[in-house]
């Protein structure tokens, strides 16, 4: 396996209390809005899509160690610097040193209510019959992949049911690595605690994930 | 920074106000509007959507007229994101939204333990918790304690159910309506729904907890 996420927390211990915050506390440094904006100002430009950009982030090495924004502002850099969009030597100058890449668009400011507004959706027609149906029993996939996927440590290999049938969706796997949409129909598949946990799971417990079906075989 | 500073006050308001990441997201910003890649301005039209325009209110009128409205209620269980796309918010992060109810017998909580996934037009963007190891390991495996980390217990016989959202469909939790809320306004309602309650760590506050 070359491919390693750092990402893919469900279930790890030791990682201590979770620490509220208050409502509007959004930011907690000056540049964390500035990454934000950039990061979204950089996406509009169709350069990449966000399961690349996912990918990316999960992939950085030393993404245990870096905050959120950090780690969206590696990312970024790394997206563009993958694509030739970006060069070290500009970060050092804080000036462009070398022709800029085409993009395939600029998000302009007055575009940009209209813009989020639409968002990105991922359902697509289906070509082909959806396999599974609600009320249905699946178990997820065994084998780890070696790519970016979306199916969580903790859910592999796991006796579920379907729950929702979403559409035909564009499917994670492939789009990050660049391979197309391959759109695939999406299930909420949803696990009893002890199947995920073992005996001793919190009583009444239910978890579900949103899987696509190479995700899942009939059980 | 203004001509009637000298050059010893400057250098040294740079290095008491601007740390390290202030200098290296300026560099990228200056770096990038060379470039042609971004319109500054957007940049800024962003920050202020998210800081002032979209944010958890609107997911608090939301479940305000759900609890309101039972054709509406109704439309949130058939089609949350057409149902919340007529008070008109939509787009970005939640392009397919799915609406959970909480009951005294079942309790919704949403988590992304891959990343941060988080229905932005109806919330706005997450809190630091939502996007931190702790609750994302935790989460789906102790959902109670996370749950008494926010100071909310609930009963025994309440049984938690976990969203972990891995696609692209996003989660909104429809709270419980708070006794004693009968003749309230929308408005009056949206003013008990917190964003921690739409998330799932949190419930509803009472009448006499908002006053």
């Amino acid at each position: 396996m070359s491919y390693v996420t750092h990402a893919d927390l469900g279930g790890r211990e030791g990682y201590g209390p979770v620490v509220p915050e208050a409502e509007g506390d959004l930011f907690h440094a000056g540049w964390e809005p500035r990454v934000l904006a950039l990061t979204l100002a950089m996406g509009a430009t169709g350069s990449w899509n966000i399961d690349a950009s996912r990918s990316v982030r999960e992939t950085l090495p030393d993404y245990a160690q870096l905050s959120y924004y950090q780690i969206w502002l590696a990312a970024l850099q790394r997206l563009m610097q993958q694509r030739a969009m970006l060069y070290d030597d500009e970060l050092m100058a804080a000036q462009s040193l070398h022709p800029p890449a085409p993009v395939a668009r600029v998000l302009k400011a007055e575009t940009v209510p209209a813009v989020l507004a639409k968002g990105s959706p991922t359902e697509r027609p289906a070509s082909t019959a959806a396999r599974f149906s609600v009320g249905q029993h699946v178990r997820t996939r065994r084998d780890r992949v070696d790519h970016h996927t979306r199916l969580p440590g903790y859910a592999h290999g796991r006796l579920g049911t379907i729950e929702r049938v979403h559409g035909a969706h564009v499917f994670a796997d492939t789009h990050a690595q660049g391979l197309g949409e391959q759109a695939q129909w999406l299930y909420t598949v949803v696990f009893d605690g002890q199947e995920l946990w073992g005996a001793d799971a919190s009583a009444g417990l239910r978890v579900s994930v949103d899987a696509w079906e190479p995700y899942l075989e009939a059980a | 920074m203004g001509h009637d500073h000298d050059h010893e006050h400057e250098h040294e308001h740079d290095h008491s106000e601007l740390g390290e990441m202030d200098l290296r997201v300026r560099a990228l910003e200056t770096v990038l509007g060379q470039k042609g890649y971004i319109d500054p301005a957007a940049l800024d039209v962003l920050i202020d959507t998210y800081q002032t325009k979209i944010g958890p209110r609107n997911g608090a009128r939301v479940v305000a007229k759900g609890w309101s409205d039972p054709a509406f209620a109704d439309w949130l269980r058939r089609d949350a994101t057409a149902a919340i796309a007529s008070l008109g918010y939509t787009g970005r992060q939640g392009e397919h939204m799915v609406a959970v109810e909480n009951t005294p017998a079942e309790h919704h909580m949403v988590v992304c333990t891959l990343c941060s996934c988080y229905p932005w037009p109806v919330l706005g963007l997450p809190p630091t918790w939502y996007k931190s190891a702790p609750y994302r390991s935790r989460a789906v495996k102790d959902p109670r304690g996370v749950l008494a980390d926010f100071g909310v217990t609930l009963p025994a016989s309440t049984a938690i159910r976990v969203w972990d959202s891995t696609a692209e469909v996003r989660y909104l939790v429809i709270p419980q309506r708070p006794a004693g809320t009968e003749g309230l306004s929308e408005e009056q309602l949206a003013a008990l729904v917190t964003r921690d309650s739409m998330i799932g760590t949190g419930l509803a506050r009472s009448p006499a907890e908002a006053a």
